[in-house]
């Protein structure tokens, strides 16, 4: 009990433990741990031939943090900003920076955005998007979707309804929209 | 190449993309022959990490064959198989220079408060990940090492990011002889944080998840002491009971941005998008340790604020310590562990999945179908 000095303990002794469970206590010293001390100051640590390293060409104004003061030597070059979702991620980078909420609700947008343009423009594409085989549901008939889930006291089933909801949603409705543009042009081609 | 390409919240398909370039002397290209889908993916899955563009390819937990190296490149040569840590880093920055490989000042334009990371949004870097046939590895003398002969491929992909971060959870927490360890999350994470636990010296170590089947495996495979808290009313008052009413010693979050356990945290973290992470377990924790006690974050959160109880961790005296894991930090000590028998990565593997079928791989480790705990990727298979 904590309303006395000694430590309440259920564990059992160390040399129980040794015997039970292998390498146990192979790191017993807190000082001999791989990432004790935080820092260990040591330039010549990793090998490394220079002291600043050569710099990537920079192939498209590459969009960084204002909070850096130029562009870092290394970066990806994956997915270049483009469309309207490129415009609102670069106004975020540089408008605002890292400690601004609106910096990432901006960049959440963009993303947003971005799925929805690439969505539309893949309809103009010989592969459209198949939210059917890209959500990968159909693993729920071949990988025991119903056993998994039920009779199981899984803390995740209260909200798991939400999940078809928030991506079948968006479709559903932009197929109904669309659904009734084509039947109000159709109406108009008649009349 | 065929690549797996992120397509908007739970969607992603596989396409054929270009094999990347070098783009820096210090790069090298890598053919991936094993890759792993990390739980953390599963927040870029969901569209909860700013800034994760369609067209980008996940995967930071994968190893391969070096395919071509850049023209400063000198430790790597084509042929050699290495294992690729996920924290792309400089080694000689600020940072690095101190051994914070994680926190790396050179490699991420996009941002300063988080380093460089494969495959993980552009809030990480804008690299694209190892979910794919080649990979781009920049700074390939720093961050690679090539697999020892007696390793096991999975035994490595996993020591990328998965067993390294559980290992350096643990000694986050500055665990002493005896003490009681509380991990929060039966994942890959969780369960190495447990059994690394028990090399620091714990005296017991309790495991905490909702799924029956992952609790299942922290007691066989973690040796762990488990609570399903699915079936307590409140499962820090548990904890309570199960100390004597002192509280654990060290509580690690191996859990993170998607917890469970609070409906409206949860939908107004992982549906709605309001906050960088679902605080439950971290609140759990912060409730679950002794005063003075410490916790270890090593579950992964977004940028954004999340709704954490700071007043208790201020007036209980808490040490809090989290980072993203400097893996390469950990390896010379985890590649003992696996010689001497004391650790086996691979024995928490679950799933194979070909890259083709990738939509369904994250798909089953998001909705934890099929008892899946560990799903490896493997490009090239059918």
């Amino acid at each position: 009990m904590p309303y006395t000095a000694n430590k309440p303990s259920r564990a059992r002794s160390s040399d129980e433990l040794r015997a039970a469970i292998p390498g146990w206590g192979a790191d017993l010293d807190p000082k001999d741990r791989p990432s004790v001390p935080k820092e260990q100051f040591d330039p010549g640590l990793n090998g490394a031939r220079w002291d600043f390293p050569e710099r990537q060409p920079e192939k498209w104004p590459r969009e960084r943090s204002i909070e850096h003061k130029f562009l870092t030597p290394v970066f990806g070059t994956s997915a270049p900003p483009r469309g309207v979702s490129g415009v609102i991620r670069k106004y975020s980078y540089k408008k605002y920076s890292e400690g601004r909420a609106a910096h990432w609700l901006l960049l959440l947008a963009a993303d947003r955005v971005d799925a929805w343009e690439q969505h539309l423009a893949s309809f103009g594409s010989l592969r459209p998007d198949n939210p059917i085989t890209e959500t990968g549901v159909l693993s729920e008939f071949s990988r025991h979707g119903v056993t998994s889930r039920f009779g199981k006291k899984r803390a995740d089933l209260n909200h798991q309804w939400i999940d078809p909801i928030l991506v079948g949603g968006p479709w559903l409705i932009a197929g109904g929209l669309g659904f009734a543009a084509v039947r109000r042009l159709a109406r108009l081609r008649r009349t | 190449m065929r690549a797996m390409v992120y397509r908007g919240p739970y969607k992603i398909r596989v396409e054929e993309k270009d094999i990347p370039p070098i783009e820096h002397p210090n790069d090298a290209i890598v053919r991936v022959t094993t890759a792993a889908i990390c739980g953390s993916d599963l927040h870029l899955f969901h569209g909860m990490m700013p800034d994760t563009r369609v067209g980008m390819t996940f995967g930071h937990e994968f190893v391969g064959v070096v395919e071509q190296v850049g023209s400063s490149v000198q430790n790597l040569k084509p042929g050699d198989r290495v294992m690729v840590p996920f924290n792309v880093y400089c080694g000689t920055c600020y940072f690095c220079a101190r051994g914070l490989y994680s926190n790396c000042h050179n490699v991420n334009a996009n941002a300063t408060a988080v380093g460089g990371i494969y495959g993980y949004s552009h809030t990480c870097g804008g690299y694209d990940g190892g979910q794919a046939e080649y990979v781009r590895v920049p700074f390939a003398d720093i961050g690679p090492s090539i697999i020892p002969e007696w390793m096991d491929e999975e035994d490595a992909v996993l020591l990328t990011d998965a067993l390294a971060t559980g290992y350096f959870g643990a000694q986050l927490g500055d665990i002493v002889e005896g003490d009681t360890v509380v991990v929060f999350g039966a994942g890959p994470v969780g369960l190495f944080a447990a059994k690394s636990a028990w090399l620091m010296g714990a005296g017991r170590v309790i495991v905490i998840d909702h799924l029956e089947y992952r609790l299942e495996k922290a007691r066989t495979f973690a040796h762990a002491e488990t609570y399903n808290f699915a079936e307590y009313d409140d499962i820090v008052v548990e904890m309570k009971k199960a100390t004597d009413y002192l509280g654990a010693d060290v509580v690690i979050d191996a859990v993170g941005a998607e917890a469970d356990g609070n409906f409206l945290q949860h939908v107004t973290t992982a549906k709605l998008k309001l906050q960088g992470g679902s605080p439950i377990a971290l609140n759990w924790a912060i409730d679950a340790v002794r005063k003075g006690g410490t916790v270890s974050v090593v579950g992964a959160y977004g940028p954004m604020f999340s709704a954490v109880k700071f007043g208790d961790a201020l007036n209980k005296g808490l040490t809090l310590r989290m980072n993203q894991a400097p893996v390469k930090r950990q390896w010379p000590r985890l590649f003992e562990h696996i010689r001497n028998g004391y650790l086996k990565p691979s024995d928490i593997v679950t799933h194979r999945i070909p890259l083709e079928h990738i939509a369904e791989g994250y798909h089953i480790f998001s909705a934890k179908l099929d008892n899946c705990i560990k799903p490896l990727i493997i490009p090239g298979a059918n």
